[in-house]
């Protein structure tokens, strides 16, 4: 056990489970980096580096980069999953899907439905989501919802370094296309992670903080702001329990309402805008399934219902933060 | 050059010294910790967007790339705006809620920097129909990069102006890069112009550090938009200065590779081209760069002081009707 970044520990999934199976490979814009440059291939890595030093040692063969052509991208990676191969697509930042989403959600999510069973699409498609890099409105979404909604795709947000890498190495044995997102913000960040491969099943949420008070359930780059708005509250005598979903499909339901059960009171943070968001996915999952349990009517802290703006000021009221986690846990504490 | 007046040619030397100089200072403003995000200056392609936008009017169309600053400057966008915006401020060409990947400025017909690789070539497709249907003589011109020439929407929109016979130009600049893969990996033809050509218009690959000759081809495609026969396509060989963004180290280039571009320097050959010819004097020339210096001087004094937009301005602007 090493502490590793939340990179290190997606880089070393792919390198182990490259190694394990021949039939994973890699395919996107600059995963090698360097192709047809004085320098020579290899040297980038993708933008941030989470591929970094897997061209040197698996080859062009195995980390290919493609032209800037995200539908031939997910579509060569629906083909090659439909015929044998396990590959691993980028789409850069979750945002450029636009460009290609008919091979994610007419193809791909739909094959084994549409040719009753027969077919299997084992790829991942891996990506970044999230504000606060000042990125502007086109390189800052958290596009989790699109995704969720879709049948057929599964869909995952590692919150913390352990997680990522057993995620990964799950998207990867998975027989169905996994949606893997990324959170910029949370690259840099390190855990205690096994050297060796371990797989984390889907549809397993964890309780990341126990407590009696009030439940949040903070899914993605969110997290943050959940950890740090528990402590600040905690100071205050309010005793927070956090749940990290994990997976967003499938959706732990059950531990999210066991959780309740005990707490009665429900916030969920989520970093994308309000309508349609897995936060109102889970307070309507709750509403109908938990109604029982809620002893006060569950808050959600969400992005505003407008594009990420540019602006350092308004994107950090854009932003969820731990002040509004504060003040909604606050709110529905005092409910009675 | 000789068919130009002074007043052209002055003009035109002073807007590629403007984006030479503002992206150096972008470049420093960048490393101060004044700039948020990301930036990609366009240091070397200077005499691509001038010269393509030399004989637009501000009733023409423009859609641009990421790499934006210097079409925008091309086409005539306030300096001090610009500035104001790449640094997120309130007073910004777009209140600070683009950024340097998102100037517009529908005055001046730049129709807005553009993030999503391959995003203008469709918008410029519609613009020129506008332009069609209104029979106002007016053409739309799409910006993109040689990596963008591998986007299926390029291809597409390629295609569909030829269909609609809409006068829209695509401007297809290769500075031999796609971020960090070079072109002859990326571009599976020999030639980015014969695949445009494929599509049923005209296409020809000039010299992009050359502001004659990229004048000169856009002047052909002019003709042809305005004259009602179709697109055109024109592609500009660059020099990439810089990384693909500022800060980029380039562990994939060699100092000689870039010293070559280097070389290649859209402003001296200018400068040289039109001294030479005794058209303008050396004297001329460093007082415009004078001047520019002292104005974007100015402009990042003020934008640095600038206040930022207040967050009331957060859910403006959503939508343009009621909501
Ligand atoms: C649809 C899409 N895919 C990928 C990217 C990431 N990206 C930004 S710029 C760029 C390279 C563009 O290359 P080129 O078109 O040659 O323009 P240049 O940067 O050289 O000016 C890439 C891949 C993007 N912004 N949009
Ligand atoms: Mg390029």
């Amino acid at each position: 056990m090493t502490k590793k970044t939340y990179l290190a520990a997606i880089n070393e999934a792919l390198r182990q489970e490259m190694t394990r199976d021949e039939s994973v490979i890699l395919i996107g814009e600059d995963v090698a980096g360097g192709q047809a440059s004085s320098g020579g291939p290899g040297k980038v890595g993708g933008v941030f580096g989470v591929t970094s030093g897997l061209y040197d040692e698996f080859g062009a063969e195995r980390v290919i980069d493609t032209p800037i052509s995200e539908s031939a991208i997910i579509g060569t990676a629906n083909g090659a999953a439909l015929t044998g191969l396990r590959p691993v697509a980028e789409i850069m930042f979750v945002d450029f899907i636009g460009v290609c989403m008919d091979q994610v959600y007419n193809q791909a999510a739909k094959f084994r439905y549409m040719f009753g069973g027969k077919a299997k699409t084992p790829w991942v498609l891996r990506s970044m989501i999230g504000a606060g890099l000042r990125a502007g409105a086109q390189h800052s979404q958290t596009l989790h919802p699109v995704f969720t909604m879709i049948p057929g795709l599964k869909v995952v947000m590692p919150t913390n370094a352990y997680d990522a890498k057993g995620l990964m190495i799950q998207a990867i044995r998975d027989d169905d296309p996994v949606v893997f997102l990324e959170s910029k913000l949370l690259y840099q960040t390190e855990e205690d992670v096994p050297d060796e491969a371990y797989a984390i099943p889907f549809g397993e949420a964890e309780y990341v903080r126990e407590g009696d008070d009030v439940t949040v359930v903070a899914v993605g780059p969110a997290m943050l702001h959940a950890k740090a708005a528990a402590e600040r509250l905690a100071s205050e005598g309010i005793d927070c329990e956090i749940i990290d979903p994990r997976t967003t499909s499938p959706l732990d339901e059950q531990t999210i309402l066991e959780s309740i059960e005990r707490t009665g009171r429900l916030v969920v943070v989520d970093e994308s805008p309000p309508r349609c968001s897995l936060a109102a996915d889970i307070a309507a999952t709750v509403a109908d399934k938990g109604f029982k349990s809620l002893r006060a009517p569950v808050k959600t802290v969400t992005c505003p219902h407008t594009p990420v703006p540019f602006a350092p000021t308004l994107e950090d009221a854009f932003l969820p933060n731990a002040s509004r986690i504060v003040d909604a846990v606050k709110h529905v504490k005092a409910y009675v | 050059m000789h068919e130009m007046s002074e007043y052209d040619l002055k003009r035109a030397f002073r807007r590629m010294s403007a984006i030479r100089q503002f992206e150096e200072r972008v470049e420093k403003e960048f490393a101060l910790g004044n700039i948020p995000g990301f930036a990609h200056v366009y240091l070397g392609q200077e005499a691509s967007g001038v010269g393509i936008c030399h004989d637009l009017t501000n009733d023409d169309w423009i859609g641009s790339t990421h790499r934006g600053h210097g079409h925008c400057l091309a086409k005539g966008c306030d300096i001090t705006g610009m500035m104001f915006e790449i640094m997120g401020k309130a007073g910004g060409l777009c209140r600070g809620k683009g950024g340097s990947m998102h100037i517009a400025d529908f005055d001046r017909g730049m129709l807005g920097a553009n993030a999503i690789v391959g995003g203008s070539p469709p918008i410029a497709v519609g613009a020129a129909l506008t332009q069609k249907l209104r029979r106002t003589g007016h053409v739309a011109v799409a910006f993109g990069g040689d990596g963008s020439s591998n986007q299926g929407t390029t291809f597409e929109a390629m295609n569909m102006a030829v269909v609609l016979k809409v006068p829209a130009i695509f401007v297809i600049e290769d500075n031999g890069y796609g971020e960090h893969t070079g072109v002859d990996y990326a571009v599976g033809a020999e030639s980015i112009a014969d695949r445009a050509a494929a599509f049923g218009m005209p296409a020809e690959t000039v010299d992009g550090a050359d502001f004659f000759a990229v004048h000169a081809a856009m002047a052909r495609a002019l003709d042809g938009a305005r004259g009602g026969s179709g697109p055109a396509t024109i592609v500009t060989e660059c020099p990439r200065y810089l990384g693909h963004f500022v800060g980029d180290p380039q562990p994939y280039r060699t100092e000689k590779e870039l010293a070559d571009a280097r070389a290649r320097d859209a402003l001296k050959n200018f400068r040289a081209r039109v001294t030479e010819a005794q058209r303008l004097k050396d004297a001329d020339l460093d007082g415009i760069e004078a001047e520019l210096a002292a104005e974007i001087d100015q402009a990042v004094t003020a934008a640095v002081q600038a206040p930022f937009p207040d967050i009331d301005e957060l859910e403006t602007d959503v939508y343009a009707s009621a909501y």
